[in-house]
């Protein structure tokens, strides 16, 4: 067993040395010439009051240009309580209807 | 609970919290926060009032059936909001696309179909956090 567990940390060792070279070359946090502050990020602040009018950015990403991401979020909503109410649900409440 | 104080505070402030949630709601794309913040709001008032009050007390405020119409009507309306596009020619839930007038930023009616939209989620999350309170403490 401890032969064992000896030949498992071997085997991760490779791993864990890949994982802190991947991390030594991430870029520093938070400056401004790092790879997500692309064009995306850049086409949302400059055009966001023209396309959709509102002020509240947050509100014109989530309602406007992820439409189809907080549709299908409200139908999880949905899933969740349908879940809930089918496995909780007594026969009691039945006649209250 | 049988708290003669904590009855009195709460029928001083949970209305004013319930207006609050829906202020949330409708000023969710002019100021800060948004429907889900919101909706949130107002269900944790509702909640509030049943903790308090008592569960009995809470249902009669809310019948099943309201819960289970905006339970099931919520999503739809969402959907009803992205047929706009489609009937106009433009893709789902288009909004500028679809020429919607977009109004003046800054006021009430500016974004078009984001504020209707924005209501019905809010109205979803309110109802989907009462119905799972309910459903828990009715157990």
């Amino acid at each position: 067993m401890r032969i064992r567990s000896f030949l498992l940390l071997l085997l991760a060792l490779p791993v864990i040395y890949g994982v802190l070279i991947a991390v030594a070359e991430l870029p520093p946090y938070g400056m401004p010439d790092n790879p997500v502050h692309n064009q995306v990020s850049e086409r949302y602040i400059s055009d966001a009051l023209d396309d959709t009018g509102v002020l509240n950015m947050v509100t014109a990403i989530v309602l406007d240009y992820r439409a189809y991401d907080t549709m299908f979020e409200t139908i999880v909503l949905f899933t969740a309580t349908l879940a809930v109410v089918i496995t909780l649900k007594t026969r009691k409440g039945e006649g209250e209807r | 609970m049988k708290d003669f104080i904590l009855k009195r505070m709460a029928a001083i402030i949970l209305p004013f919290i319930c207006v609050y949630g829906f202020y949330v709601i409708l000023h969710g794309h002019v100021s800060p926060g948004g429907s889900f913040a919101g909706g949130i709001i107002v269900g944790l008032s509702l909640i509030a009032y049943s903790t308090i009050y008592g569960i009995a007390k809470g249902r009669a405020k809310l019948p099943e059936k309201v819960l289970v119409w905006t339970e099931s009507y919520g999503t739809l309306w969402y959907g009803l909001m992205g047929m706009v596009g489609i009937v106009k020619g433009v893709p789902f839930l288009a909004n500028k696309l679809a020429g919607v007038n977009l109004g003046n930023p800054g006021t009430l009616s500016s974004g078009g179909l984001i504020s209707l939209i924005g209501f019905g989620v809010g109205i979803r999350v309110a109802s989907t956090m009462v119905t799972l309170f309910f459903t828990m403490m009715e157990e």
